[in-house]
């Protein structure tokens, strides 16, 4: 590449212990990385401390509530298929962007082959990934918003904090449809539904635990559940909304022969490359925190 | 960066990079479906000494995964080692971060019965109506004998 000769260049002067006249015009590289790739670095690593942010709050917000409610039951559902199946479609939605990043991988390597029918068709593909991942997501909050009522202030998904019963309206135990009482063991998930604007929360007896013998209410799930759920994933899903913009940007000045006739290897679809490599990873733990743990 | 590596030999690590995490993705969601018990019934290991051994199991294979985009997707491995020590250091700060935090949630949620006591708890108003500071006049320190 260029790049190594105009390095060795450099070292020669250093040796003379003489001033460059043209330090101060970008003439040398700190790192070997021209600038435009290295504050691309930078503000990826202050970005990735944005997220570590949030995500840390999230898990002191969940270490600080008694319960909070399992992934594989409030993420079970799956576009066109009237089904439980947990964690499915999250795993789909995985599955695009470690797609679109390994096309990402190929249009930066077609760039520096100076290829750019290769650097176009792999950024097409990438594009395509970012925006079925957007979709998918979209899908994802609709179910939550529409179908399961969860907001940023409400969250229906509750889970048992011991053993008991369930409870009619007048007070007696409730029974399944072959006469068995209606119960429930310590940690098991709910979601309450609406009814005309309002929960329906029933009443239940414990058995177990420190509310043993008791009446309560088993009623809404910890509050902050939904509002940690939308503004991380909302805010990865900015980031893989902008990355889509700029990937088409840069894939139309491709296109255009712009960065061909610069000879440098395409580095801007490098520096995208980054960016979007970036939101992979970070989707690899929001992944492993919303999900997985 | 890329002069390092014929193309044949680039285009086989993306190959490699795609089964790579694809094949640690599928055995996430495997173990994951395995641990809350959705595919054998029988097995369940969400609580305990299994569940410590599950968490850690993911956070190692998450960590592998961002090690593995850092260094081959983002070609962190072909770099001057300054740019990576100086990108990747000051992320180890968020080690004591997590520590700190989680204590602290977890001390927020050890005191939650004590903050809901406190909030419903009735305050008798003081006898002694005089508006007053402590050491103006409502305030007697106990006598000695």
């Amino acid at each position: 590449m260029a790049d190594t000769s105009v390095a060795h260049a450099h070292e020669t002067h250093d040796h003379d212990h003489q001033e460059d006249p043209n330090i101060w015009e970008g003439a040398k590289e700190p790192f070997k990385a021209s600038y435009g790739k290295l504050m691309m670095w930078y503000f990826l690593l202050s970005d990735a401390f944005t997220f570590a942010g949030f995500l840390i709050a999230y898990g002191a917000l969940r270490f600080s509530t008694p319960t909070w409610p399992e992934a594989d039951f409030v993420f079970a559902s799956f576009p066109f298929v009237d089904a439980h199946w947990p964690l499915i479609f999250v795993t789909f939605m995985t599955f695009v962007l470690i797609f679109s990043s390994v096309t990402m991988v190929r249009a930066v390597q077609e760039g520096h082959r100076e290829n750019r029918n290769g650097v176009v068709f792999w950024m097409l593909l990438t594009v395509l990934g970012g925006a079925i991942f957007l979709g998918s997501q979209a899908y994802e909050w609709t179910t939550l918003i529409v179908k399961e009522n969860v907001t940023m202030s409400e969250n229906p998904f509750g889970r048992h904090i011991a053993d008991g019963v369930y409870l009619n309206a007048d007070g007696s135990e409730a029974r399944k449809e072959d006469g068995t009482p209606k119960t429930f063991v310590k940690g098991d998930n709910y979601l309450l539904h609406k009814h005309d604007g309002k929960f329906d929360i029933p009443q239940v007896k414990y058995t177990t635990g420190q509310y043993a013998g008791q009446v309560k209410e088993a009623g809404l799930g910890p509050k902050a559940f939904g509002a940690l759920f939308f503004f991380i994933t909302g805010f990865h899903g900015f980031h893989v909304f902008s990355g889509v913009l700029f990937l088409s940007i840069i894939m139309i000045n491709a296109a255009s022969g712009l960065y061909a006739a610069r000879r440098n290897g395409y580095e801007m679809v490098e520096k995208i490359g980054l960016y979007w490599h970036f939101v992979d990873l970070v989707w690899v733990f929001v992944f492993l925190v919303f999900y997985l743990l | 960066m890329a002069g390092h590596q014929t193309y044949e030999e680039q285009k086989a690590l993306v190959f490699r990079g795609l089964m790579l995490l694809g094949a640690i993705t599928i055995v996430e969601v495997v173990v994951a479906l395995l641990a809350k018990g959705h595919l054998v019934h029988s097995i369940k290991f969400s609580e305990g000494f299994g569940h410590y051994l599950y968490m850690l199991l993911m956070i190692g294979f998450s960590l592998y995964k961002a090690y593995f985009i850092i260094f081959y997707f983002m070609h962190m491995a072909y770099e001057v080692r300054g740019l990576m020590l100086s990108v990747l250091l000051p992320t180890t700060l968020l080690i004591w971060a997590i520590i700190a935090f989680f204590q602290e949630g977890n001390s927020w949620g050890a005191r939650r019965e004590l903050i809901r006591e406190k909030n419903e708890e009735i305050v008798k108003p003081a006898s002694n109506s005089k508006p007053q500071g402590y050491l103006l006049s409502g305030f007697h320190l106990p006598q000695k004998g």
